[in-house]
C-alpha cells in the first residue's frame, strides 16, 4: 500500500517532465522556445523546493507523521529539475559558451544566485542515500540545513531575474520565507525552553 | 490612478457628446478609415523602402511575442489581453513648443503623408531580436506639420490611458501612462518612423494599434505604443522605464553590445526562430546612419 503511494508520487513528480518533453517533441513550446525550456524547468525546480521545504512544517503542524517518507524523493525531483534548468542554460541558451558562463555567473547577481543553490544542492542529493545518512550520523542533518539556504537563493534568484518584482517572484519568495519562518521560530521557542530548563534544573 | 483613468474616460467621451459637425465628420473618416480596425489590408505603400539582408519573422512570432505591460507582462498577454482596446476613432494631441499644437484625427495626420514599407530589426532590451516589416511614415514630416519652435530639443510621446481596455494599467508595475522620449535630431533621423501597421495591414492591438514609435537602433521599449499625445519639450523628458529603475534603463537606451545591462549581457542576442545566439551589432547594425548623433558622447553613461 505504502509502496504504492511512492510509486504514484513518483509518477506524478515525472508529469512535468513528460508533458515537456511532449511539448518539446511536437513542437508545441513558445515562440521563443529556449526560454520556455528555461522558464518551464527553473519554475519546476523552485516548486519541487517549496514542496521539499514545506514537508517539516506540514508535520508537524498536522501531525501528519507520514509524509517525512516523501521528503528525499521530493529534495531529489527539486535537484532533477534544477540539472535540467543549468543544463538548458549551459547547453541550449549559451551553447556551451563556457566564458560567457563564467561571466554570467560572476556578473550577474541573480545567475550568481541561482548556479549557488545549484551547487549547494549537489552535496545534498549526493549524501541522501541510506549508506551517507549512516556514515555521516549526526552531522547529516547538520549539513542537509544547507537546503533552506538554497530556498534562499532560489528565491532571490527569481526575484532578481524579472525586471519588475511583482506578482509569481513575491510570491514565491514570501512561501520560503513563511517555510523558514517556521523553523527559526521553533528553534527560538526551543532554545528558550531549554534556558528556562536549566535555570529551574 | 482610478480618478485619473475616470478623467480620461470622460475626456474621450466628451466629442462625442458634443456633436459639432465636425466631430460628426472625423467619426465618419474613422468609421470608414483606413486605421479603424488592426488587421486591414494597407495599399499603395512603397514596397521596402529601406530593408535588411536577413529574414523577417513570421507574423504569428511577431503577433504572439510581446513586451505590451497595458495587456499583461507574460509575453503571450499583450495578444490574450488587447482584443478589447478600441482604436476608433483615435486623435494624437500635438502640443508643447510649435506653431500648429492641435488635436489631429490620426487619419488626417498620416494619410497625406507616403506610407513606407520599412523592414528594421528589433533588439529587446532582455537580448532576444526580430526582423519586422513595419509600415508608416517617416516622424519627421509629422514634426514639420506641427512646425516646433527653436527651443523645442526634445519630443515626449504619451501612451492611451484606459485601464477599463488595458488591463495591466489597473496594476501598478509601471507609472501610467507609459512615456517616452526622443532627442530632437533623433526624432527627425529619417530611420524613425510613426508605424501604423506591419506585414502589409494595420498594426495589430498587441504590437502597438493604431499608432507606434519604431526607432531601430533604441532597445525596444523606446518604440512606445497606441500613442495619443506628441509633446515638443526644452528638457529631456521623463521616460517610464527610467522612472521605474534608472540604474538598468537610460534615457538614449542605444543598443549597444559593449554596455551590458546590469542583470544580462548585451554583447549577443538571441533572434526569435533561431538556435544559436547572435552578435549584437553596435546601433543595432544602424550605426553607419546614427553614429554621427552621438560624436564625443560618453555612452557608457548615456546609457
Amino acid at each position: 500500500m505504502q509502496k504504492t503511494a511512492k510509486v504514484c508520487v513518483f509518477l506524478l513528480c515525472l508529469v512535468p517532465f513528460a508533458w515537456l518533453v511532449t511539448r518539446t517533441l511536437t513542437g508545441r513550446l513558445g515562440i521563443n522556445p529556449v526560454e520556455d525550456l528555461e522558464l518551464t524547468t527553473g519554475i519546476w525546480a523552485l516548486r519541487f523546493l517549496v514542496l521539499t521545504l514545506a514537508v517539516t512544517p506540514v508535520r508537524r503542524l498536522t501531525g501528519w507523521n507520514r509524509v517525512i517518507q516523501y521528503r528525499r524523493m521530493l529534495g531529489l525531483f527539486a535537484f532533477f529539475y534544477v540539472c535540467l534548468h543549468f543544463s538548458v542554460y549551459v547547453g541550449i541558451d549559451q551553447f556551451f559558451a563556457w566564458s560567457a558562463i563564467v561571466k554570467d555567473v560572476v556578473k550577474r547577481p541573480f545567475i550568481t544566485m541561482g548556479f549557488t543553490a545549484f551547487v549547494l544542492m549537489i552535496p545534498l542529493a549526493l549524501t541522501s542515500t541510506k549508506g551517507w545518512i549512516r556514515r555521516l550520523g549526526r552531522k547529516w542533518q547538520g549539513l542537509h540545513r544547507l537546503i533552506y539556504i538554497c530556498g534562499i537563493c532560489a528565491a532571490i534568484h527569481y526575484l532578481w531575474k524579472v525586471k519588475v518584482i511583482i506578482g509569481s517572484p513575491v510570491y514565491y519568495a514570501t512561501i520560503i520565507g513563511l517555510l523558514l519562518g517556521f523553523r527559526v521560530l521553533w528553534f527560538l521557542r526551543a532554545s528558550k525552553s531549554f534556558k528556562a530548563h536549566r535555570v529551574t534544573a | 490612478m482610478r480618478i485619473a483613468g475616470g478623467a480620461a474616460m470622460v475626456a474621450a467621451a466628451a466629442p462625442l457628446l458634443t456633436c459639432s459637425d465636425e466631430t460628426v465628420a472625423a467619426a465618419d473618416r474613422a468609421a470608414e478609415g483606413i486605421f479603424r480596425a488592426p488587421n486591414l489590408p494597407l495599399t499603395g505603400y512603397k514596397e521596402k523602402a529601406v530593408t535588411v539582408e536577413e529574414k523577417q519573422n513570421t507574423f504569428e512570432e511577431i503577433t504572439g511575442y510581446n513586451n505590451f505591460y497595458e495587456f499583461g507582462t507574460n509575453k503571450e498577454d499583450p495578444k490574450r489581453y488587447s482584443g478589447g482596446l478600441k482604436t476608433s476613432p483615435w486623435t494624437i494631441k500635438i502640443d508643447g513648443l510649435c506653431n500648429k499644437p492641435a488635436d489631429y484625427h490620426l487619419e488626417d495626420l498620416i494619410t497625406p503623408i507616403q506610407l513606407e514599407e520599412r523592414i528594421y530589426r528589433m533588439r529587446c532590451v532582455e537580448a532576444w531580436s526580430m526582423v519586422v516589416p513595419w509600415i508608416g511614415v517617416p516622424l519627421s514630416k509629422v514634426i514639420e506639420r506641427a512646425e516646433p519652435t527653436s527651443k523645442a530639443t526634445f519630443v515626449q510621446f504619451t501612451t492611451l490611458l484606459r485601464p477599463s481596455q488595458m488591463p495591466g494599467q489597473t496594476t501598478s508595475v509601471l507609472e501610467w501612462p507609459y512615456v517616452e522620449g526622443l532627442r530632437m535630431d533623433e526624432a527627425k533621423h529619417p530611420l524613425t518612423i510613426l508605424a501604423v501597421g506591419m506585414y502589409g495591414k494595420t498594426l495589430m492591438n498587441q504590437n502597438g494599434a493604431p499608432v507606434r514609435l519604431v526607432v531601430p537602433w533604441k532597445y525596444g521599449f523606446k518604440g512606445i505604443k497606441s500613442i495619443v499625445r506628441i509633446r515638443f519639450v526644452d528638457k529631456q523628458p521623463d521616460t517610464s522605464w527610467s522612472l521605474s529603475n534608472s540604474q538598468e534603463y537610460g534615457f538614449y537606451s542605444n543598443v549597444n553590445p559593449s554596455v551590458d545591462h546590469p542583470r544580462w549581457t548585451q554583447a549577443t542576442e538571441r533572434r526569435i526562430g533561431e538556435f544559436f545566439r547572435r552578435k549584437t551589432l553596435m546601433f543595432n547594425g544602424y550605426a553607419d546612419q546614427v553614429a554621427s548623433m552621438y560624436a564625443g558622447m560618453d555612452l557608457r553613461r548615456n546609457y
